[in-house]
């Protein structure tokens, strides 16, 4: 199964266990979504529960945020994340703040998805990975699967969750294959990493678009210099399971985090300074990161290629802690 | 109170005063309501409306200085024929990322821009190249920019959606829906700071008018009397959702006077019609500053980008758009005005067909940019 249609069959999965949850966004309904997330649902569902949204996003942001305090459980799509960027006020003043400025009194159980980072070639205005912006507000949680089966059951679990859940996909990785256990109640805890790969010399910590590139490099640097290494997959970015990241680093003793964004101020900044406190004295080098250049995403295929973590840059930094 | 039907219309009434008397030179009369406007967007209606303004219209064109005619077309036509042919080399893999069509469209962008003068501006959506080659950018520019090549308009680091060039007064490809009516009020407020008489035309598609920056803008514009000529190319549908699915009234021209703004809406297939709706709000824009919403009316012919297939709207109803093509209008009015002959269309499309080829050629033939390329232009020095 595609990582498009485990997020389709959690969704239809949801809408089916719970009426309060419907699917509001641009083109989510007649047009089955933009990148085709929503499939079929609107002719399933109809109308009520998958609702076309005019292009407005701080208004049906704030209509998604207004509906789940008075106890609905909205899933909102933002064609890309990108649009996101319009109705931050809604997100970061509104949803993640409620329950604390309410003094408990009102939960805001929404799930705000699409697709993150870059695709091919579509310039500065759409390819950004935002997940250190949103992840920097107490009040919101952060999940960005990587696999079919975690799309699948961490989106379940964001759509029961009762807070405001920041659900970042990749475009280009839509298309991924990947099992899915068919179980209606499979849901992956939010909060829970993953280890993608055994290894004990070098652990990588990747999330969404570099963990295929990191399991890559990982089997190149073992089919070269015999060294093993562990991918590691926080899968949620918050609340982050900083422990099995450092129990893999305790065990291997160099880092490389390979992310998406931009380095300044990221969440490999955020994973990188919890090791220093907690794993100082097991570090065998400094830690090394892989992230996008830090300028707008330039249009040119040669420039954006240059400007992306890649197999080879990741292959490059695991070389570099492991003195290879 | 209750809302009688009386009420409501002393309620327009009032608005349209404070909008400088603007309902005089509107292109038809004030509708009753707002599904009477819904109606001229129907083709035949368009096209009755059309064949009592010819008269005029031919009159208008004889006035004309020659040359001017003949780069209105010749821009209508190499437009057509440069997007035709962007599709063709984006489905051979030529240009990658998001590109969008102005087929269909041409009238709008040829209409306006051409009744500019030096030092005014220019903006718009993602939908740009035919607004950036009228502009003056030259079709080798943009082409190189779509295949990302160093020679392109902004060097490859634009893309499709991202033409600019400071020197022409062109002030971009703009690639969120509504991102650049913020940005050309602000423009306008320059012009206006800086003492000229400038004014800046505003594009955008009416999906956009339904993002809050629209209103907030508008509302600034004419609170201050800000020159920005905001013009929403109005081409039925925001990707695969018709406006009817998206906005609670048919007719936009019509949201000016809640601002107390001079609206007008304009028959997007007729270049003379834009044309003129144009001259009358850069008239009241120079004067005083004063604003204008034109609400302009055409039909895309091609997907929303390469990669919509369309569902959502019938082959009839493109058929059906497409008998009031803009440039076959524009060609029968300059015919029967006897300003060109059917040899003169025949070379204006040689001429532009060959600068399309040029352009192709010139953009396969450059190189792409140097990789150092990509930490450049960051921060300003
Ligand atoms: C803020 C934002 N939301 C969504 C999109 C995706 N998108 C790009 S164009 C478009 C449709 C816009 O329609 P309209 O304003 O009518 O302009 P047209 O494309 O018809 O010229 C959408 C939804 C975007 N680029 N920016
Ligand atoms: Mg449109």
């Amino acid at each position: 199964m595609t990582i498009r249609d485990a997020l389709n069959a959690a969704l239809r999965e949801e809408l089916i266990r719970d009426e309060n949850v419907f699917i509001i966004g641009e083109e989510v309904a007649e047009y089955d979504g933009a990148y085709k997330v929503t499939r079929g649902l609107w002719k399933e569902f109809g109308d009520k529960r998958v609702v076309d949204s005019p292009i407005t996003e701080l208004g049906f942001a704030g209509l998604g945020v207004g509906a789940a305090m008075a106890g609905l459980r909205p899933v909102v799509e933002f064609m890309t994340w990108n649009f996101s960027i319009l109705a931050a006020d809604q997100i970061i003043n509104h949803a993640a703040k409620m329950y604390y400025m309410s003094g408990g009194q009102f939960n805001i159980p929404i799930v705000f998805r699409g697709p993150n980072g870059s695709a091919y070639q579509v310039s500065s205005q759409h390819s950004q990975a935002l997940e250190a912006f949103y992840a920097n507000f107490p009040g919101l949680k952060v999940v960005m699967p990587s696999t079919a089966a975690d799309a699948k059951g961490l989106l379940k679990s964001a759509i029961r969750d009762d807070n405001p859940v920041i659900f970042l996909e990749q475009e280009t990785m839509y298309g991924m294959k990947g099992e899915v256990p068919d179980d209606e109640d499979f849901t992956i805890p939010l909060g829970v990493a993953d280890i993608k790969r055994e290894g004990a010399d070098c652990t990588i910590v990747a999330r969404s678009f570099t963990v295929p590139q990191a399991l890559k490099a990982a089997e190149q640097i073992q089919a070269e210099f015999g060294v093993s290494v562990e991918v590691v997959d926080p899968r949620t970015i918050k609340p982050l399971d900083i422990e099995t990241i450092v129990n893999s680093v305790k065990k291997t003793n160099r880092l490389v985090i390979a992310e998406e964004s931009h380095a300044f101020a990221s969440v490999g900044a955020e994973i990188s300074h919890q090791v220093m406190e907690h794993a100082f004295d097991y570090l065998d080098a400094p830690v090394k990161r892989i992230s996008t250049a830090e300028a707008p995403m330039p249009y040119a295929r040669n420039l954006e290629v240059a400007a992306l973590p890649s197999v080879e840059k990741i292959v490059a930094a695991v070389r570099e802690v492991c003195y290879l | 109170m209750p809302k009688t039907a009386a009420g409501r219309k002393t309620e327009t009434k009032s608005a349209k005063l404070s909008a400088n008397g603007n309902n005089k030179t509107a292109s038809k009369p004030e509708p009753d309501n707002d599904s009477a406007v819904t109606d001229v967007y129907d083709v035949e209606q368009a096209q009755a409306e059309y064949v009592k303004r010819r008269k005029s219209q031919l009159t208008a064109i004889k006035k004309l200085d020659k040359d001017l005619l003949g780069e209105m077309l010749y821009q209508m036509i190499l437009g057509r024929l440069f997007e035709r042919k962007c599709a063709e080399v984006y489905r051979m893999g030529k240009i990658g990322g998001f590109c969008h069509l102005y087929i269909g469209q041409e009238a709008i962008a040829v209409g306006s821009m051409m009744a500019l003068k030096e030092g005014d501006y220019v903006l718009t959506s993602y939908r740009d190249h035919v607004q950036a080659m009228i502009a003056g950018i030259t079709p080798e520019a943009v082409m190189a920019e779509l295949y990302g090549k160093a020679t392109g308009n902004v060097g490859g680091k634009g893309g499709s959606m991202h033409m600019f060039s400071k020197e022409k007064g062109f002030f971009g490809g703009h690639g969120i829906v509504g991102g650049q009516i913020g940005v050309g009020t602000g423009m306008a407020y320059a012009q206006k700071y800086k003492g000229t008489d400038n004014v800046t035309l505003c594009f955008f598609g009416e999906a956009a008018v339904n993002q809050g920056l629209f209103h907030e803008s508008l509302n600034m514009a004419q609170l201050w009397k800000i020159p920005c000529i905001y013009i929403c190319e109005n081409n039925k549908y925001g990707m695969g959702t018709s406006q009817a699915r998206a906005m609670s009234i048919a007719n936009i021209a019509k949201k000016a006077e809640g601002y107390g703004m001079a609206g007008e809406f304009v028959d997007g297939m007729d270049v003379m019609a834009v044309r003129e709706a144009t001259l009358r709000a850069i008239e009241r824009a120079r004067k005083d500053g004063s604003p204008t919403l034109l609400e302009v009316r055409a039909y895309r012919y091609m997907g929303h980008s390469m990669s919509d297939p369309g569902k959502y709207r019938t082959t009839e109803e493109i058929k059906k758009y497409q008998q009031r093509d803009p440039i076959a209008l524009f060609q029968d009015s300059l015919k029967e005005a006897k300003v060109f002959t059917d040899q003169d269309f025949e070379d204006f499309n040689a001429k532009a067909a060959a600068a399309v080829e040029a352009a192709v050629k010139f953009a396969d033939e450059s190189p792409f940019p140097d990789e150092s390329e990509l930490m450049t232009d960051v921060f300003a020095e």
